[in-house]
This record gives structure tokens, C-alpha cells and sequence, in this order.
């Protein structure tokens, strides 16, 4: 049995899906479902959900890098073995959830995880800045402009205290998507670490034409950038390729998506932008895209200062400023945005006024605003 | 495979937060590549570029998705990340497991893998990351054999769903978001696993309108729970939080002092439609006023639950930035009763997501999601096409522009005119 390269189509399984969820349910979640009346964070990183049977569970919440190995998910199985009758779960920011179901269980499961190194940091409830979402970076992807585990793990090295703490106004999501393409949606996150490229593609002419269907090329353009050409390729023939009008480009990157002969990663076109103010909750105001406040910082690994203190920046001065319960896009609305802008001291520059699409909403057609050290 | 210099990648072995560099070198003892794993990305540290090629399509046989081709740029100095294929597992629903499970998964990327994971991928399925072209037929046939688990989606098919952990932990789940999730994604194997539409298509369940899932941001079918009668309240517990017994908003602000819970600054005030007050110290709702933010039921959770008429919003068309901007889903159907049928299937909810499909495969345009397609053709179209009744709550406000189009047959005497007649009465 098994594989059989000559005959691959031998007894194959096909469409099964995933196995289903409710075997891998600890008993105190299984008899418990659908049936919990409240919940409470008896410290940071340990919730506790009371069910109407007045069975209770203790979750304890530890911080993961995203990009793990077997090993370390094997460590994790021993733990969830020793403490959790094997279960374990993962939380949509990476975080690991380990379970038990009475309270003089959960100080051992603690000292378990502290006594492993700094692998397992137990926080990411509440009013803190839980685990940074992102993407693949350097590691994996081919369209990136920054790399996202290094500078993920640079930045929660910096906002460590506020992990395992909850002392915020309110939660902070911070995320980063390593390029414009987003495949970890960064678009609503408090804090979103964004991956820019500032320099137009290039064009391989003496690659395009086996790689490229140059008409998906040209439409992958959202503002006309790339046109037909024919120009002359290294061997002196006249091919059928593409020019770009660099005026027009917003190195948005999706024409190399469409065609791999046009590539615009750069090492110093390239770096970092951050956006602030995004809310996925509709609690109190309905949720909020991330705007734009620094166009771009540096990529400079393996640590991005810059972008360490971009980010700590923002994050300490909304904590000092804020009301309870208001997010990061809440507070900056209420001060107003020329408010956020000086408390940070960032420096406002033409970059955060849109002239894309939809522009016009975010214009000020109002004679109400506040008199700041940006009106000389 | 040798080591590597890696004085860059070693800097994030600092510091206090889990390092990747001290987990990859741990696991090069048991599997070499990752020695060039991290070699190939100190190289990209020092020169600031990724080292990895555009695209490269590879599968298993049969199926158009799941798993994504990757190779080096610089094979040669990495051979053993050469191919660095991802294999994407689907998740069991909101990421719940046994250890043996997990065990059973470690043992078979040991053996046809790098070793090294995502737990999870932004879309929500266990990745597998740094594989060759010839481990993917076996792997796919022990997976499916052995393990009992299947791919997920990638490429212009639907995408693996996801969904919050709802009502297995957590009191505020509106429908059953597990057991939805776990049906449709068996429901639409087909449409998971070969892509057959304009682009992507993703489904998210959130139990609630905290939306712990990122629905509304992130979905192209995102069910939201909620529910439309009475919020219930447990005046006791109210006082209970007045005099201080218990701790608002279940302890999230225990680290910093806030000061004593005042009612009236944190709940009443902070309300968005301002139809909670206190007579006495009872604590009254206009539930015909609330629009369900959660706010109030978040800071008191022993005094407020959702009602018990409970169903799910249906958000249609959400999405990153690339191209058009980023966009939220729109709000479709205020309310649908999340039921399941006898024969297992959730037929409502069904119904819906192929009305959407249907219009949209055939109008859609390549690469064009379907919150860009609703944005092409217009709010109004796209009500017509779901055969919904368009209802104030489906804006924010009116339009503020007269350019309706009026169509024919809703115009006294429809549009062909005769301008000879015209003239005979109106001279140029």
C-alpha cells in the first residue's frame, strides 16, 4: 500500500475536507457548548468562561511567532499532554490557547510555561496589544517589499510590556502585510505595518515573451501606466513588450503579479508605510479603515528601528491620551486627525492627502477644524 | 546541507518575544534545509530583497488549488530550499486540536517537508511551508489516507473558510459558526479545491458583532451573528457591577487604574444610539433604538447577554486595497435565521451565496472580486440580482445626487417619443 508513481490515480481520495472540529473539543468545551454565560480575565493572558452548568474553563493564551516549526508545535503538544488531556487550539492571531477546567490547574500549566525559555509569553487578553498578524516576507513570498517575521518579532520585542500587560485604553491589533497585495489583510488594524515599493517595474525584454500574456499585463494597470511597445531585446530583434509611464505608476506591484518580466522590488525603492485608526468591531462607532500617516520608513534588518519607534511612538502617546474603552482610529477621530498629527509629532506630510479613488471623502468641506502648530 | 554565517538573522535571537531564528535553528538539527532556509533569508537581510522566484505552478493531480509554487532565485548557494513549495491543509473549524492530530501532521511534514509551519496562514489554513515537486503526490496520498484531512483553497476558487470559536467557548455566539463553516466547506468541495471564478472568493463566520474574525474587513461572504428582539438583563448583576462586586469589562483594564466603574461614563454615554438610561438604579433599554455594537454586553458581561431571537447579518463584498481600494462588506440581509434543514444543509444560507455566484461568475470580470464587481454595477443592480427588498438600512444616507436610472417600463408612456409631434407643439 501506499503511493504508487506508476499508477497515481490508484485508490485516491479525493474532497474529504477537514476533519471535523468537535473531536478535538476538551470535554469541558463539549459539554459546555452553546451553553456559556459569562466570561472574565482573572489575570492578563488567563480568561475564564463560566458555563451555565457552573462548569468553568481556564483558557491561558501564549504568544507565537507565526512561522513555527515541528518541533516547537510538538513542545506544544507535550504541554496540551501534560496539563490540557491533549487538547489545544490556536487563535486567529496566532496566539496558542491551552485549556483546563478547574481553577488549581492553571498555576501549574503557568510554571510549566515559564520554565521553557521565553517560548511561551502568556498575555494577548484584554486592553493589550495582542500577537502582530502578518504575512510571509522574505521568507517565502516573491512579491514583498519588507520582510515580516524579522520585523514583526523586532517590534513585539518593543511592545513586550504590553503583551503581557492590561494597561491600554483599549485593545491595540497591530498587523503587518509585507506588500500593497495584502494577503494578510492590514486594512482595519490599529496599527498597520505596510509594506511599500517606491520604484516603477522594470521590463525584461528578454524575458517577457515566453512569460507573458501582455494584454493581462497591460490591464493589470489600474491607472493605464503600462502600454504596448515594441522595442529591440538584447539579441537586436523587435519584440512585442510593454513600456510604463512612471508618471503614472502608484507601484501598487499588481503588473508584476500579472507578468513576472516586470519586476519593481528594490532595495531602496522599497521599505515600510503605517497606517493607524482601523477597527474590525462594530462596538460603539461601525468599523474603520487604517489611514496613511507615514509614507514611508527605511528597511533596515535585521531590527527596523525606524519602524520600531514609528510604531512604540503612536502607540505610547494614544495610551497616555486616550479615554478608556476608545481605539486608536476613535481617539484620532475625536482630537481630530491635525490633533493626532501633532501629539505624535509625526510630520504631516502631502503623501496622507488621497488623490486616488474615493478621494473626495476624505477631504475637509467643513469650516470646523482646530487651530494646531501646522497653521503658521 | 552546511550551516551558514547568519550575524544578521542571529540579532533576532534577542530580545523577549518567541524568535523564529532560535526555532529554525533548532529544527536544522533534525532537518538540514533549514540551515539554507536561513541562509537564503540572511542573504535577502543583507542585499533587502526576497530571493524567491515569481509563481510556478504545481498541484496534485485533480485538484487546481492548495498548494502554491515557490522556488529560490539563487538555487545554487541554497539547494535546499531550491523548491520551497506551501502546502495548504484546511483547517478543522476555528482551529481546535488533539495532540495527536498535531503529532500525526509533524510526522508527515518530517517527512516530506522543510519542517517549518504557519500556524496559520492570514486565510486561516494550517500552512506547510518548503516542499519539492516530487513529495507532493505522496504527501497528498498519506494526508488523504492516513490523516484524514484534505486541502484548502488558493488561486480564483472559493477559499478555505474560517470562522470565530463562537459557541464553543464564548457566550455570545448568535448561530452556530463551527458547525455553518463546517458545512458549507463541505458543501463546496468542488468550489475549493478547482477554481472556476472571476478570483478569489472567501467565506467568514463571526458569532457576533465584535467580529472576531475580521468578517466585515475581510470577507467576500462574511455572517455576521446578531440577534432582533430584547438584549437580556440580569438587574442584579447591573447593581452588582455599580457597587463594585464585579470588575467591568470582564478585567480587560485591570493593569492601569481607571478609577471607580461609573455606569453612566462607561455604558450610557458611550452608547451610540444613546437608548440605555438608569431609573433608580434599574438599568433601562430602548431595544427598538440599539443597533447592537456590543459595547454595553462587552463591559458587562454578567449583566447583558444577546437576545434570544438569534440569527445572523449577511455582508457582502469586502477586501484588501489591490486596486480599487480597500472596501468593508455591505450590508445585504439585515437578518436570516441560521437553521439547519433535516437533511443536514443549511438551504437559506445556500440559496443566498448561489445567487451571488451565479451573477458574478458570469458578470465578473477576471481578477475582479466581487465587492469590485457590486462597485462597477452599482448598489441597486446588485439588490435586483439578490432579489432583496432595498431598505434604508442598506445605506448610510441617501444619495446626494438626482442621476437615477429610471428604467422604461417605470416612465408614463416610456421612452420612444416622436419628435415630429414634438415640434408640431414646441418649435426649434
Amino acid at each position: 500500500m501506499g503511493y504508487d508513481p506508476e499508477n497515481p490515480m490508484a485508490d485516491r481520495i479525493t474532497d474529504i475536507g477537514p476533519p471535523h472540529y468537535e473531536q478535538f473539543f476538551p470535554p469541558v468545551v463539549k459539554k459546555n457548548y452553546g451553553k456559556w454565560l459569562y466570561h472574565e480575565l482573572i489575570q492578563p493572558g488567563v480568561l475564564m468562561h463560566k458555563g451555565e452548568s457552573g462548569d468553568e474553563c481556564y483558557t491561558v493564551r501564549v504568544g507565537a511567532a507565526r512561522l513555527i516549526s515541528i518541533e516547537l508545535i510538538r513542545e506544544i503538544c507535550d504541554v496540551a499532554d501534560k496539563h490540557c488531556d491533549g487538547y489545544v487550539r490556536w487563535t486567529t492571531r496566532n496566539n496558542v490557547e491551552f485549556m483546563v477546567d478547574s481553577k488549581a490547574k492553571v498555576q501549574p500549566l503557568l510554571d510549566d510555561l515559564k520554565g521553557r525559555g521565553n517560548r511561551f509569553p502568556v498575555g494577548g487578553t484584554g486592553a493589550s496589544v495582542s500577537n502582530c498578524v502578518h504575512t510571509q516576507g522574505w521568507i517565502h513570498c516573491h512579491t514583498p517589499a519588507t520582510d515580516a517575521s524579522g520585523v514583526v518579532k523586532a517590534v513585539m520585542d518593543e511592545l513586550f510590556d504590553y503583551f503581557v500587560s492590561h494597561k491600554l485604553p483599549a485593545q491595540v491589533r497591530v498587523a503587518l502585510a509585507c506588500c500593497l497585495n495584502m494577503c494578510g489583510a492590514v486594512h482595519a488594524s490599529d496599527i498597520a505595518i505596510l509594506g511599500v515599493h517606491r520604484k516603477p517595474p522594470m521590463i525584461d525584454h528578454d524575458a517577457i515573451t515566453g512569460l507573458c500574456e501582455l494584454p493581462l499585463a497591460i490591464s493589470a494597470c489600474p491607472l493605464g501606466a503600462v502600454k504596448p511597445a515594441t522595442v529591440k531585446n538584447s539579441a537586436g530583434e523587435d519584440i512585442k513588450s510593454v513600456k510604463v509611464n512612471a508618471d503614472r505608476c502608484m507601484f501598487c506591484g499588481n503588473c508584476y503579479t500579472m507578468c513576472p518580466a516586470m519586476p519593481l522590488a528594490d532595495p531602496d525603492g522599497d521599505g515600510i508605510a503605517i497606517l493607524v485608526g482601523g477597527k474590525v468591531s462594530n462596538s460603539r462607532k461601525a468599523p474603520m479603515f487604517s489611514k496613511l500617516v507615514i509614507p514611508f520608513l527605511p528597511n533596515t534588518p535585521p531590527r527596523w528601528p525606524e519602524t520600531v519607534a514609528a510604531v512604540k511612538n503612536i502607540l505610547e502617546t494614544y495610551a497616555k491620551d486616550a479615554r478608556k474603552y476608545e481605539r486608536v482610529g476613535e481617539w484620532a477621530a475625536r482630537i481630530g486627525w491635525e490633533k493626532f498629527f501633532e501629539k505624535t509629532g509625526i510630520p504631516f506630510t502631502i503623501k496622507s492627502v488621497d488623490d486616488y479613488r474615493l478621494a473626495y471623502d476624505t477631504w475637509r468641506t467643513t469650516t470646523q477644524f482646530k487651530f494646531t502648530s501646522h497653521i503658521k | 546541507m552546511p550551516k551558514h554565517d547568519t550575524p544578521l538573522l542571529d540579532e533576532l535571537e534577542k530580545g523577549p518575544w518567541p524568535s523564529f531564528v532560535t526555532d529554525l535553528k533548532r529544527q536544522a538539527e533534525k532537518k538540514p534545509e533549514c540551515f539554507d532556509i536561513l541562509g537564503q533569508l540572511e542573504l535577502s537581510f543583507r542585499d533587502k530583497i526576497t530571493h524567491w522566484k515569481h509563481g510556478g505552478i504545481v498541484g496534485v493531480f485533480g485538484y487546481g488549488g492548495g498548494i502554491v509554487g515557490r522556488y529560490s532565485d539563487v538555487p545554487d548557494r541554497f539547494p535546499g530550499v531550491a523548491h520551497f513549495h506551501t502546502v495548504r491543509l484546511n483547517q478543522p473549524s476555528s482551529k481546535f486540536y488533539s495532540s495527536a492530530k498535531l503529532r500525526d501532521i509533524c510526522n508527515l511534514w518530517e517527512k516530506y517537508g522543510s519542517g517549518m509551519t504557519n500556524m496559520h496562514g492570514s486565510t486561516g489554513d494550517l500552512v506547510l511551508l518548503g516542499t519539492t515537486t516530487p513529495n507532493l503526490e505522496p504527501l497528498f496520498y498519506e494526508l488523504t489516507h492516513d490523516l484524514n484531512q484534505d486541502l484548502g483553497g488558493s488561486g480564483s476558487n472559493l477559499r478555505t473558510p474560517e470562522c470565530c470559536l463562537g459557541r464553543a467557548r464564548c457566550e455570545w455566539g448568535c448561530y452556530d459558526t463551527q458547525d455553518l463553516c463546517h458545512t458549507l466547506t463541505m458543501h463546496y468541495q468542488d468550489e475549493i479545491h478547482r477554481p472556476a471564478f472571476p478570483y478569489k472568493f472567501k467565506f467568514k463566520f463571526s458569532g457576533c458583532p465584535n467580529d472576531c474574525v475580521a468578517a466585515i474587513a475581510r470577507s467576500d461572504f462574511a455572517v455576521i451573528g446578531t440577534w432582533r428582539d430584547d438584549i437580556r438583563i440580569d438587574q442584579a448583576a447591573v447593581k452588582g457591577y455599580i457597587k463594585g462586586d464585579f470588575i467591568p469589562n470582564a478585567g480587560a483594564h485591570s493593569g492601569k487604574d481607571w478609577g471607580k466603574f461609573d455606569i453612566k461614563k462607561e455604558v450610557l454615554d458611550l452608547c451610540p444610539t444613546e437608548c440605555m438610561w438608569m431609573e433608580g438604579d434599574t438599568l433601562k433599554i430602548d431595544n427598538s433604538e440599539c443597533t447592537r455594537c456590543m459595547h454595553c454586553i462587552n463591559v458587562m458581561p454578567r449583566a447583558l447577554r444577546p437576545g434570544l431571537k438569534q440569527g445572523a447579518t449577511i455582508c457582502v463584498g469586502a477586501k484588501a486595497p489591490i486596486l480599487d481600494g480597500a472596501q468593508f462588506a455591505t450590508m445585504t440581509i439585515p437578518f436570516l435565521e441560521v437553521k439547519k434543514n433535516e437533511d443536514g444543509e443549511y438551504a437559506e444560507v445556500v440559496e443566498v451565496i448561489e445567487k451571488i455566484w451565479d451573477w458574478w461568475m458570469e458578470v465578473g470580470k477576471n481578477r475582479e472580486r466581487v465587492g469590485e464587481t457590486i462597485m462597477r454595477v452599482g448598489l441597486p443592480t446588485f439588490l435586483k440580482v439578490m432579489e432583496v427588498t432595498p431598505l434604508p438600512q442598506h445605506i448610510k444616507e441617501p444619495r446626494s445626487n438626482p442621476y437615477v436610472f429610471w428604467q422604461e417600463d417605470e416612465v408614463e408612456g416610456g421612452f420612444e417619443r416622436d419628435i415630429k409631434e414634438f415640434r408640431k407643439r414646441n418649435a426649434q
